[in-house]
């Protein structure tokens, strides 16, 4: 057991040595790596922190039911039964055509309300529903739109809608970019270790020749791979942390005119040490890959 | 029972070249043995199978009881552990110092560095090249770059030693030099199996000589 930690630290010196002798090549392998990272990683940020946005604007969505004209006092009184059992529904009120009227005589459109005959408007109820079920709330609308007494159902939930596909649609963009940038980051690895190989050819021959185990030549590529992955980490949340300050000074000032806090938030340490872990695991993926194809090939 | 025993061995290599065809030979456990013929008789082959560098046709290699023509890839490791290699051409890494090629026999094998560098220390003492040790190979002459070969051949205290035309490259001289340390070691214990096509330098030497001639032991 010492013997095996001993072999895996000497292995893993010589490879921090190794990367630390070659700086610019280790730092533009890294830099690429990080570049890669830090896109998928940034849309990722930048789509957290609007859904948060989002999540505070409840969008108030709102369902209006305008009654019949000639609606019976028992179709008015079977609506208000619905709308109280409704699971979707968070309060309503009644408006009558009366105060509808008397609202609008008030409004600029007033005016023209005098060249009317009579009273055009209809009673209605005005629907506040829950953001959280809103689902259910297609359902309340078909099922009121069939009663009768009910001339018009209104749904007003359709931006909500649309907020709530474009960030679906934004994370499936998102998640679609880290997995190519994922083989890209492989693909990184894979071929500076391949280099590695290559220059090194020499020496794993000779080692194998005085009784070098496939294991021992291979820790070192392996290591190299992982430790790639974790500086390419290392420079995308330096990049993410960087631009996050820059855009945060501008995004202050812009929050500042809507009086709310549009700064963006990094994700938790957990999520970033998950970062870091994945990438030195696509490294060591790539080193696999590059070990299996180019130095057991013989 | 002997250390090292080639019975009825055939050697084909992919290609049809016939290198060995039907030797047999037993080495017994301390013995100095010379191998001579000349160049593409097959003595390369011979010495190649104890390391398994090479496997055989037909046949069977045994050292230590051991059938080593069988062996599964991941144990060869283990059996060249107890083997020293020595090459004609070397095989030394010029990217690092004389000591560090010495230690890297030690390293595979995963003593610790310091116990490594004191055994390394002492190869290159045996073989006269310890003031050298922080040069790099290159630097140094033909013959003392077999010297070094020889101190990573020997820095695992293998049972056998094998070297394959050792002197080839070297003058009359430092050949002698050469041999004469190889003896040394076989005087302490060391079974040695030496490949070489020159026959005046292996006469000097009052050891037993197997001549190879077309694959096939010459009486």
């Amino acid at each position: 057991m010492r013997t095996w930690l001993q072999q895996h630290a000497a292995s893993f010196g010589a490879t921090v040595r190794r990367l630390a002798r070659t700086p610019l090549a280790t730092l533009l392998s890294a830099l690429a790596i990080g570049a890669s990272l830090a896109l998928p990683l940034g849309a990722y940020v930048l789509l957290e922190n609007l859904q948060r946005v989002a999540a505070h604007f409840d969008g108030n969505p709102q369902l209006t039911v305008y009654m019949a004209l000639d609606a019976s006092p028992d179709q008015t009184g079977q609506i208000e039964a619905q709308l109280k059992s409704s699971a979707a529904v968070r309060d309503f009120r009644w408006v009558s055509r009366d105060a509808a009227l008397a609202q609008m005589k008030g409004s600029s459109v007033g005016d023209l309300l005098g060249l009317l005959d009579g009273n055009p408007l209809p009673d209605a109820y005005v629907v506040n529903l829950r953001t959280d079920a809103l689902a259910g709330s297609e359902g309340l609308a078909e099922s009121l739109r069939k009663q009768a007494g009910v001339s018009e159902v209104q749904l007003d939930t359709l931006w909500i809608k649309r907020l709530d596909a474009l960030l679906r649609a934004g994370t499936v963009v998102v998640t679609l970019l880290a997995t190519i940038l994922a083989f890209g980051l492989a693909a990184v690895t894979f071929n500076t270790v391949r280099m590695q190989i290559l220059q090194r050819r020499d020496e794993y021959e000779v080692a194998k020749l005085v009784g070098a185990t496939d294991a021992w030549v291979r820790r070192p590529f392996y290591y190299q791979g992982a430790l790639l992955g974790l500086l390419g980490a290392a420079v995308a949340l330096g990049l993410l942390a960087i631009s996050s300050i820059w855009l945060n000074r501008e995004l202050a000032a812009l929050g500042a005119t809507y009086s709310i806090d549009l700064r963006l938030s990094l994700p938790p340490t957990a999520d970033l040490v998950g970062v870091a872990a994945f990438a030195a695991l696509l490294g060591w993926l790539g080193a696999h890959l590059s070990v299996s194809r180019h130095l057991l090939a013989k | 029972m002997p250390l090292i025993s080639y019975s009825q061995v055939h050697k084909r290599y992919p290609g049809g070249y016939e290198a060995l065809r039907g030797v047999s030979l037993d080495v017994e456990a301390g013995e100095m043995l010379f191998v001579t013929g000349p160049s593409g008789a097959g003595k390369s082959t011979l010495l190649k199978l104890l390391p398994v560098i090479e496997r055989p046709t037909g046949g069977s290699v045994v050292v230590n009881g051991q059938n080593i023509g069988k062996l599964r890839p991941a144990a060869i490791p283990y059996v060249r552990r107890n083997l020293g290699l020595v090459f004609q051409d070397q095989k030394l890494l010029y990217d690092r110092t004389v000591l560090d090629n010495v230690t890297l026999p030690m390293h595979v094998c995963g003593h610790a560095p310091r116990e490594a560098a004191r055994r390394a220390r002492a190869a290159l003492d045996k073989v006269g090249l310890l003031h050298k040790e922080k040069l790099n190979p290159a630097g140094l002459s033909g013959g003392e770059q077999q010297r070094v070969c020889i101190a990573r051949a020997i820095v695992n205290r293998p049972a056998i030693l094998i070297a394959d035309e050792p002197t080839a490259n070297l003058d009359a001289q430092n050949a002698l030099h050469i041999m004469e340390m190889f003896r040394s070691f076989n005087q302490v214990g060391v079974t040695v199996l030496i490949a070489s096509h020159d026959q005046h330098l292996v006469e000097r030497f009052a050891s037993r000589v197997v001549t190879l001639d077309q694959g096939r032991l010459a009486a």
